[in-house]
């Protein structure tokens, strides 16, 4: 017998039929139904097959802490693992499957593994296959233990996310969260109400419980009618807090459109908000307790909380033929309930040598047998229980005596309440053991409240007193602690705790022998409070468990650290928006659409999207770069350099504020004038190069590389503000205030004397490395002659907004020059030819300006800087330092990036000289050139060496970095 | 956590960035340290249990650092100052 569909039950709507799919038959529910519910009243009793034996599993809970009925839900992409039957809303054509389970729940291959439940005892695994290499064995026993499948395609759902404000924020629907929630609404502050399911009431929904003298539906109603009148109240049903951070931060999950038919849904599937709160109550509710003897996890043995909830919001009566087994008073109220509802309750077994009069009355009247100071020692039955061996508990709570056979189709257990700390817990709430209840409690704290079953008060009336701001001091009758059942002092390995995770009582027992005894320890050993439902369940239990092996005090012993989420969240709705394009913002040169319309090949470049190249019709990408780098060599180039760094630094004592910030003397330079300057980090490593300008006395421009120029802003006016607050200089970065085309060639002058200009670009009037302001072609612009290519070249920045007209100008008048537009490879390419450092790929955390060609700059200068400090350091100052120095790679193709260098006649085992930092095809020179980093390399220019990549050699030669004009007569013109 | 910016007052910690520890002296003629001291100065801090000394800036905000006292164990704020006021003495907590 099993159970079905009885009268009552609010929160299903019986005109409502809902046609649903699981485990591949069809079924149907009502509207308000979830999966669980709907399939008890089916009849269903087997849910699935636990994680590790594959042992047959019904449902445990009505809540999220269900620990066995875990649901893979929809198909494709749509699909989501894991989701626990009990907190799945019924829709229309829903379709499920139970994990874990092949070929099928009811015929379950793996379920082999229970028969050696004896050899596969906690850590078995780790022990067993650690010989040769556990990884070997990792991905077989992780396909046999495990749960569902992830989707394998990308989510199709969208996620928003949200923040909110609120003067109190009130955790859990129930009749605490109700309450509390009118108690601070009645006052005219700004509250927010949540609760993660779909329905208001909480447990006590529908029972026959009174609330201020009404029935507790009653009740419910007549709150939420005036919550909802209530202006300053915003209520929020599906919305389940995940997180509680410090100071109030509170995240919530809201299921938007997780309980429709799937082609009703639009808009975003789940929202995140983010609600500051000034006072958080948590009205988290309890979860109950199992109790651990032998065969206590076969279908049909379920928490008599649980079955009672399934009675009153859903109509389902779980079982015709019911024991009670409990040590508190709560199973017997289950009991009073269905048996009301039309089961036949066979027996009452209470651990408790004397229970209360009135319960024992109560009983007496409906003519249940009752066994006190008694408690089940076996379940027996196949895929659902059959029914319960019971025996005496002695003083020490060891089964004893003869045992007593109960048939029944259903057991109900109840081992006490454990409140749902985790939310306290998670903002740093402190816990406390209660003795009465053998739970743990929180501890008071600014900020957070805690009520009703969440603060370990049992009683509606305490809780609607607490709900209004006054101090209660609840008193709970003590619950008899009987953490495992058996006939000895050893725990009965047949004693499920962790359902989930498949752990034992005998599985903790053999973790405390080998001395896993910090509860940290006990989780990891044996995976107890593990898996997806965190030990909702089973952590308290354990935590006894191991209390009475060790004899020590559960307060002793303590918890395993609360961490977010409360339960387990998509990763989509952290994400929200920020997937695929939207995960960093794409930045468009000023002149995007130019280079598109030009041809260009677009690709990111530290943030960037920059033309790689612009390839003609029928030409390869690398054609194209050989292309413009021999136009730039021979003719014109232009090039958009917008994102190049541009901070400004001004004040009287700018020129002393960047002495100490470069490697450079600055304060030298002349107004006008242009200096190639090195940065360093504190610890002495290159951070930055970049040309820096003084446009006036007291105003200079620090040019830096496109990646950095946020890191340096920052980094400066960390400097001036925490180092050298005396120093009068203001920093703003101009950086996109500014658009900034590259004209370079030996016919670049000849392009702009063609223009309007108030700058005079004759060879004398402007050489290299000065700067001009003025107007070309009618339009504001800074212009500095200063080189990347090596070749002739002016860097001219006007006003964003302007350099569309520029352009114009610039391609127009170039055209009798064959002006060529061309990209970063080409750009790249050349500076490779001419040697120039490129910071980032040439240098890592370790090189130091001596390293790169720079030491005498560093031994010129005499006053201090950052970083100069640590180019002293004996390791700074060895020799034998890795240098750039260039290679010359026999062949016609250029060789790897990262490929090592090694000396002739060695072998890459014995180890690298170095690597390639940078490598081009040059057209210039029609040959692989390259850059790398080589152990004492300024040393070795002329030296043969070999070049090894993936296996694949090559010949080679250090040379001098710069292969093209290297006495720089190109940029004299 | 809430960090109280004394220039914009209480918002969350997303705006903001921490500098490490506070109170950091740099040495005044780098050249005439010797390595240990250079080192102790570049790589050695404090890892208090407790109330630590921080640095911390406002970045998606007003942009000015300033100068925090915090318990590493629960988060609180026992001080917020600015860059040049003086390091508060904060008892036996630490």
């Amino acid at each position: 017998m099993s159970g079905g569909r009885v009268a009552g039950g609010v929160a299903i709507d019986r005109s409502r039929t809902i046609r649903f799919r699981w485990a591949g038959r069809d079924y149907t529910g009502f509207a308000g139904d979830t999966l669980a519910s709907a399939l008890l009243a089916n009849g269903v009793s087997l849910f699935g097959r636990s994680f590790k034996y594959h042992r047959p599993r019904g449902l445990l809970a009505a809540g999220l802490d269900e620990p066995n009925a875990i649901v893979q839900l929809e198909r494709g992409a749509a699909t989501i693992p894991n989701l626990k039957a009990s907190y799945v809303e019924l829709y229309d054509e829903l379709y499920a499957q139970p994990v874990n389970a092949w070929p099928s729940v009811n015929f379950d291959l793996m379920a082999v593994n229970a028969l050696f439940k004896r050899f596969i005892p906690a850590a078995f695994y780790y022990k067993t296959f650690m010989w040769p290499n556990w990884l070997l064995f990792e991905p077989l026993i992780r396909k046999a233990a495990g749960l569902g499948q992830s989707p394998k395609n990308a989510d199709p759902d969208i996620y928003a996310q949200l923040s909110a404000h609120c003067d109190a924020l009130v955790i859990g629907g129930g009749i605490a969260g109700l309450a509390a929630a009118l108690a601070a609404g009645r006052t005219g502050r700004r509250v927010m109400l949540v609760t993660g399911g779909a329905h208001w009431g909480g447990r006590f929904a529908g029972s026959e419980e009174l609330v201020e003298s009404k029935p507790a539906q009653a009740w419910i109603a007549s709150a939420l009618r005036e919550l909802a009148d209530l202006p300053n109240v915003a209520l929020h049903n599906r919305t389940l807090a995940t997180g509680h951070y410090d100071d109030g931060l509170v995240a919530l999950c809201e299921r938007v459109t997780d309980h429709m038919p799937l082609a009703d849904r639009t808009g975003a599937r789940q929202r995140l908000w983010r609600v500051r709160a000034g006072e958080v109550i948590l009205a988290t509710g309890a979860f109950e307790r199992p109790l651990a003897f032998a065969n206590n996890d076969l279908p049909g043995i379920m928490l008599a909380g649980a079955a009672a909830v399934y009675l009153h919001r859903y109509g389902v009566l779980v079982g015709r033929q019911l024991v009670i087994a409990t040590n508190n008073d709560s199973g017997w109220h289950a009991a009073v309930s269905l048996a009301k509802a039309g089961a036949r309750i066979v027996a009452i077994v209470d651990a408790r040598t004397a229970p209360p009069p009135t319960l024992l009355a109560t009983a007496d009247a409906m003519g249940i047998a009752v066994r006190c100071g008694a408690a089940p020692e076996r379940a027996v039955g196949g895929k659902r229980v059959r029914a319960v061996k019971v025996a005496a508990l002695d003083a020490q709570g060891r089964l004893s005596g003869k045992s007593e056979h109960f048939a029944c189709d259903t057991l109900l257990m109840s081992g006490g309440w454990n409140p749902a700390v985790h939310l306290h817990s998670q903002a740093g709430g402190g816990l406390r053991l209660d003795s009465a209840l053998q739970s743990f409690l929180p501890n008071p704290r600014d900020g957070i409240l805690s009520l009703g079953g969440a603060a370990g008060d049992f009683s509606i009336d305490s809780t609607l007193v607490a709900a209004r701001g006054r101090v209660t001091d609840p008193v709970n009758a003590p619950v008899r602690p009987i953490w495992s059942l058996s006939r000895t002092a050893e725990p009965d390995p047949l004693a499920w705790v962790d359902f989930q995770n498949d752990v034992t009582a005998g599985d903790i027992a053999i973790a405390a022998r080998e001395n896993f005894r910090s509860v940290e320890h006990l989780k990891r050993y044996t995976t107890l409070g593990m898996a997806t439902d965190q030990g909702k369940i089973s952590n308290v239990s354990g935590i006894g468990v191991l209390s009475q092996l060790l004899s020590r005090p559960m307060e002793a012993i303590g918890t395993t650290r609360f961490r977010p989420p409360y339960d387990p969240t998509a990763i989509g709705v952290f994400a929200g928006h920020r997937v695929g394009d939207g995960l960093v913002p794409r930045r468009r040169l000023a002149l995007d659409h130019r280079h598109v319309a030009a041809g260009a090949r677009i690709e990111e470049y530290g943030g960037w999207m920059r033309p790689v190249a612009y390839p003609r019709a029928g030409e390869t990408e690398a054609q194209a770069i050989a292309r413009e780098v021999r136009a730039v060599r021979t003719g014109v180039g232009l090039v958009e350099s917008s994102p190049l760094g541009k901070i400004e630094v001004k004040g009287p004592d700018a020129a002393a504020f960047l002495d100490r910030i470069y490697v450079n003397t600055i304060s030298t330079l002349k107004p006008g004038r242009c200096r190639y300057a090195l940065m360093l980090n504190e610890n002495g490593t290159i951070f930055d190069d970049g040309i820096v300008t003084r446009l006036a006395e007291d105003h200079f421009l620090v040019g830096t590389t496109s990646g950095h120029v946020a890191a340096i802003a920052e980094i400066l006016e960390e400097w001036l503000q925490c180092e050298w607050p005396g120093l009068r200089v203001l920093t703003q970065d101009v950086t996109t205030c500014w658009a900034v085309l590259n004209l370079a060639g030996p016919k670049a002058r000849d392009v702009l004397d063609a223009l309007d200009s108030s700058i005079d670009f004759g060879a004398a009037a402007f050489p290299h490395m000065q700067h001009r302001e003025g107007e070309i072609a009618g339009i504001r612009a800074r212009v500095a002659r200063i080189s990347f290519s090596g070749e002739l070249s002016y860097e001219i920045a006007v006003p964003w907004r302007d350099v569309d007209p520029l352009w114009t100008a610039l391609t127009a008048a170039g055209e009798p020059h064959g002006l060529t537009p061309f990209g970063i490879e080409a750009l790249m390419t050349m500076r490779i030819e001419k040697g120039f450092l490129h910071v980032g790929s040439e240098t890592d955390g370790a090189t130091q300006p001596q390293d790169v060609g720079f030491a005498a700059l560093l031994a010129k200068k005499k006053s201090d800087f950052i970083g100069r400090r640590s180019t002293q350091r004996p390791d700074s100052l060895r020799d034998g330092r890795r240098q750039l120095v260039g290679i010359a790679v026999d062949g016609t193709q250029p060789a790897e990036v990262g490929a090592h260098i090694v000396g002739v006649g060695r072998k890459a085992a014995i180890g690298s000289d170095g690597w390639i930092t940078s490598s081009a095809w040059s057209p210039t020179i029609d040959a692989p050139v390259a850059l790398a980093m080589v152990n004492d390399g300024a040393a070795r220019i002329g030296e043969a060496v070999r070049i090894w990549d993936l296996g694949r050699w090559r010949e080679g030669r250090i040379v001098e970095r710069c292969r093209y004009d290297p006495e720089g007569a190109r940029l004299d013109v | 956590m809430l960090i109280d910016c004394p220039w914009c007052g209480p918002r969350s910690e997303r705006e903001f960035r921490c500098g490490g520890e506070g109170h950091i002296v740099r040495p005044e003629t780098p050249d005439a340290v010797d390595d240990t001291v250079w080192a102790d100065y570049l790589f050695y801090r404090d890892n208090p249990k407790g109330l630590g000394y921080e640095r911390w800036l406002h970045r998606f905000g007003c942009g000015r650092w300033f100068n925090v006292v915090r318990s590493t164990t629960d988060h609180r704020l026992a001080a917020v100052y600015g860059m040049s006021d003086p390091r508060p003495e904060l008892g036996g907590d630490r």
